[in-house]
């Protein structure tokens, strides 16, 4: 049985993603669609790190139930930054580059999702399926997001 | 005949009716001081362009000068009334400040010039551009005031012939939620209901729509209905105490941004309870399984406690949601400009489509605009997308189009959604789009976060053209500004909220050197030589009807069909409802009859999008969906509004509309009667709140954002406790400074204060959840707020003169028989 390092793991990319989202988002807080909705979708990410440390208690594992965040001070400073540096043409291809990065990591995720409840069917682990069928959707829609917005953006970022 | 002041009595003078019948009719009719209708010259069709409602109206021409208005009582939309705009606007076509001459930029100051070297400098610098950077430097920003012709041209040398993404009208700001709302259930644009629908309906449930206010004339017409035999039920969502919410059987006043969770709430009472078509489910919807699962756990508890309503009050419009037998649902910008936009505007489709009630008399959605010409923004493809819905991740459509306008399918861009006016301003913040076409629109007063726009629009680096009839806020900022004719003095179509197109016919001559929109963007493409595959002139028209007739080959076949339409069928008589073809030669009043729709993949307009982050769904997606073109049944989880109400600013701000005048009063402000009835800015207050800080009608106060401050007279008014509300109409073109607060000093339009948000769906702004302080600067001493006592700014408190309008204001009004 290698649930619990499945667990483990997932827990490891959905606490990273909030990371990457919360961060993106401070990064690019002049791009406003863009620091709202990565702010809306590392919710999804936080309550999956929560659920995954409360079933993990099950498999033995003792998980932190809040996701590690940057410290205030820090988003502050990447705010600021954002704001003086908002009226240059270079955080655009930044922004492809946070996407691209979201993008994989948010792929990633979704398919250690997909691990998981192929496991958990395998193991007849009805609570840990159904958690896996709640949280993976959403990991997919960050990933179609990424993807989605990477679409609208870079005509501009490249073409002018 | 009756001679009735239309300032105190805004909705004029009763006609009961009863379910079923037909909407007895009453002629309104305003001219000129001393004139009589024997003094007139002739009359001429139009219908208003002051609102979305498209009241049909004849011109009163004399002496080459517009001298009044008479409504049309043949129309299908009116049966005669006017409302106050109706009467009382044409007034502003007359006011000496229309602009008459081109202006352009020199040495800084905008000076008088002629056409020719205001073109060229326009037509010059678009061309340089896209020399040295290629369309992607260029944007339009349109409106929702232009009739159907000049969106048509506009999106055609935009997207046809220019080739930028970079399209979209200030129906962004009004309209962007319904069309998104409406292809998200149905895939396509297109309004399900049809103002006959309130003659039979026996609940109306209004959604963050004041109609008593936004649509005076349609509101008569439900007036009426509650004074006959066997009223309607009226639910009412509003966080005011406006006409609407008084005359209501039940009204919700829930917190501001929190509309999803209420309508979460309402959804899974209803089914919880049974109150469902599961027949019609099952035959015509996808996704139900899903929505009920996803609607668990909102419980009337739940969202009272979020939303702070009553859930007694809850379950009670539920009930009579749930049991209505004809029901007619209505949204407008509480929910459109609110957080969660789209999903809230969605919701109110979905308990429409749960029950089964389309497409038969009293069961329809109107989610309405805000603007008299929206309907045309969005179909003819200058709010940016495509003409005549076609959908811009479809190749067939792209293709399709390209052959009606005879140019290659990779010239039209179709590789993201349109570049809405949000992100265009964001591009031009970057430096990337360098020239903006803004055509009879004031962002400079109705955008979010003034002084982040007054910024961008001064830029040295970006080219702005500015073509309006009055030297607005935004022209003031512009470097070539070109002059306008306006109603009754162009010929051409639009469209109302319910698919009824109505012809304007040119009654007088524009002032000066004025000219109609579409002959100058005619002449702005015959400029930049833009050409169709064969070396053709790309426009091929040069006047409106032929504009109308390369129109109606772009909408045959597609949903919003012209083809069986023409100027001369449109003439005499009423509006006619599209689709209008071979097979529906005198129109369509209901569309989605049994449950047919326009959602089959190869057809529909839109895949959709995510109701949270507002991804666009792939085809391959929407197919697997939706293989056979249903209904889809979309929800999303409440989240909580991205600005929320602080200690230290401890109220939610929103802002919003009075009945008497019209977006940032260009026209309504010059026009007397309009102006008097609600002359200056003002904020309103719960009377608690007021207490509380021991605040009294007239105080003036400074609300303030972290975006900026304004300065109001404090109007002690029916709504909610913890809510402001600011009219968003005043801005700076009649005061000293023109364009922008005095320096240092607080504001007076609302929009210094909103904040930059979106609804990631439509994309239209948050104008409704700003977190807000606000302070006292000076007492009243005994003068009231400048706001009216008629409407949703009713006092509820003291004795304040009631708004009326005097001799000047009344109105002739003649009562007739069913029409």
């Amino acid at each position: 049985m290698k649930l619990d390092m499945a667990i483990e793991e997932l827990h490891r990319s959905e606490n990273h993603l909030v990371t990457v989202l919360t961060s993106m988002s401070d990064k690019h807080k002049a791009d406003h669609e863009v620091f709202y909705v990565t702010r809306d979708m590392a919710k999804w990410s936080r309550q999956h790190v929560a659920d995954l440390a409360r079933i993990g208690r099950d498999f033995g594992l003792d998980l932190d139930p809040e996701a590690s965040e940057d410290p205030g001070i820090l988003a502050t400073m990447k705010q600021r930054a954002s704001d003086l540096t908002g009226r240059r043409s270079v955080p655009g291809l930044l922004l492809l580059a946070d996407l691209r990065h979201l993008y994989r990591e948010a792929a990633g995720t979704s398919v250690d999702w997909e691990l998981l409840a192929q496991g958990a069917q395998g193991a007849k682990e009805q609570e840990l399926l159904d958690i896996a069928e709640k949280c993976h959707p959403e990991s997919l829609r960050q990933a179609r997001w990424a993807n989605a917005h990477l679409k609208v953006a870079s005509p501009q970022v490249l073409a002018s | 005949m009756a001679r009735i002041d239309r300032i105190a009595e805004p909705w004029g003078t009763r006609t009961p009716y009863g379910p079923g019948e037909s909407w007895p009719t009453r002629v309104d009719t305003h001219l000129a001081g001393g004139l009589t209708e024997a003094d007139v010259d002739r009359w001429v069709q139009s219908a208003s362009i002051l609102h979305s409602n498209g009241d049909a109206l004849d011109i009163a021409v004399k002496d080459e000068r517009i001298v009044g208005v008479r409504g049309r009582e043949v129309d299908r939309v009116n049966h005669g009334r006017l409302g106050p705009k109706d009467l009382f606007g044409w007034q502003a076509n007359n006011s000496p400040e229309r602009l008459t001459k081109p202006l352009i930029r020199k040495r800084g100051k905008l000076v008088e010039t002629d056409w020719d070297t205001a073109m060229n400098a326009v037509a010059g610098r678009a061309k340089e551009l896209l020399q040295e950077q290629g369309p992607s430097a260029i944007s339009f920003y349109t409106t929702g005031q232009l009739f159907l012709e000049e969106y048509y041209t506009l999106g055609l040398i935009a997207h046809g012939g220019i080739g930028t993404n970079h399209v979209d009208g200030n129906t962004r700001l009004c309209t962007a939620t319904a069309a998104a709302a409406l292809k998200e259930t149905f895939a396509c644009d297109g309004q399900p209901g049809s103002y006959t629908d309130i003659d039979s309906a026996d609940v109306i449930a209004l959604y963050g729509h004041n109609m008593a206010e936004t649509q005076t004339v349609l509101w008569t017409r439900v007036l009426d209905r509650l004074a006959g035999p066997n009223p309607p039920k009226v639910i009412c969502v509003d966080p005011r105490a406006t006409p609407v919410a008084r005359a209501a059987t039940v009204h919700l006043a829930p917190r501001p941004g929190t509309n999803v969770m209420l309508m979460n709430a309402l959804i899974r009472e209803i089914i919880a309870n049974g109150w469902i078509d599961r027949e019609y489910i099952e035959a015509h919807t996808v996704g139900f399984a899903e929505l009920e699962k996803q609607m668990t756990g909102y419980t009337p508890e739940v969202a009272a406690e979020v939303c702070d309503v009553p859930a007694e009050q809850i379950r009670e419009a539920a009930r009579i949601l749930g049991q209505a037998e004809r029901l007619l649902s209505t949204v407008l910008q509480g929910f459109y400009q609110s957080h969660q936009a789209s999903a809230a505007a969605v919701s109110v489709n979905n308990i429409n489509v749960i029950r089964g009630m389309l497409g038969k008399p009293g069961c329809g959605i109107l989610q309405m605009n805000g603007q008299p010409t929206a309907e045309n923004t969005r179909e003819c493809g200058a709010d940016g997308d495509l003409p005549a819905f076609r959908n811009w991740e479809n190749d067939e459509h792209i293709k399709d189009l390209a052959r009606v306008w005879n140019i290659d399918p990779m010239q039209i861009p179709h590789y993201s959604p349109p570049t809405h006016i949000m992100q265009q301003l964001r591009y031009m913040e970057e430096g990337s789009i360098r020239f903006l076409y803004v055509t009879a629109t004031n962002p400079a007063v109705s955008l979010p976060e003034l002084a982040r726009i007054r910024e961008i629009l001064a830029q040295d680096r970006l080219f702005l053209v500015v073509q309006d009839i009055f030297l607005t806020e935004t022209a003031q900022l512009a470097d070539v500004v070109l002059p306008a004719a306006t109603w009754g003095e162009k010929t051409g179509t639009f469209t109302n909220v319910d698919r009824t197109v109505h012809l304007s016919e040119k009654a007088v001559e524009p002032p000066g050197e004025a000219k109609s929109d579409l002959d100058i963007l005619i002449d702005f493409a015959h400029r930049l030589e833009l050409k169709d595959k064969d070396g053709q002139p790309l426009v091929k028209w040069s006047d409106a009807e032929g504009a109308f007739e390369g129109w109606k080959e772009c909408s045959r076949g597609r949903p919003c069909d012209y083809s069986g339409m023409s100027y001369d069928k449109l003439r005499g008589g009423s509006g006619i409802q599209w689709p209008c073809n071979e097979e529906h030669p005198d129109g369509t009043e209901r569309i989605y009859v049994d449950g047919q729709f326009w959602a089959q993949p190869d057809y529909c307009e839109s895949y959709g999008r995510d109701m949270i982050t507002g991804a666009p769904v792939e085809a391959t997606e929407y197919k697997a969906l939706n293989p056979t073109g249903k209904a889809v049944l979309k929800a999303a989880e409440y989240i909580g509004p991205h600005e929320m109400p602080s200690q230290e600013f401890p109220f939610q701000l929103i802002t919003g509309r009075t009945l008497y005048h019209f977006h940032t009063r260009t026209k309504t402000g010059r026009a007397p009667q309009l102006d008097a009835a609600a002359p200056e800015v003002w904020v309103e207050m719960s009377a608690s709140d007021a207490t509380d800080r021991g605040w009294t009608e007239g105080d003036v106060l400074e609300v303030t954002t972290p975006r900026g401050r304004v300065q109001a007279r404090l109007r002690i008014s029916g709504i909610r406790p913890g809510a402001l509300f600011l009219p968003f109409h005043y801005g700076y073109w009649d005061t000293k400074e023109g364009s922008r607060p005095k320096k240092k000093e607080a504001g007076r339009a609302a929009n210094e204060l909103t904040l930059t948000d979106w609804d990631p769906v439509s994309k239209q702004p948050i104008f409704k959840t700003a977190a807000a302080q606000v302070q006292r600067v000076a007492s009243g001493k005994g003068t009231p707020a400048p706001a009216p006592t008629t409407t949703g700014s009713a006092p509820v408190t003291g004795t304040v003169r009631p708004t009326v309008g005097g001799d000047s204001a009344r109105a002739q009004e003649l009562v007739g028989g069913t029409a």
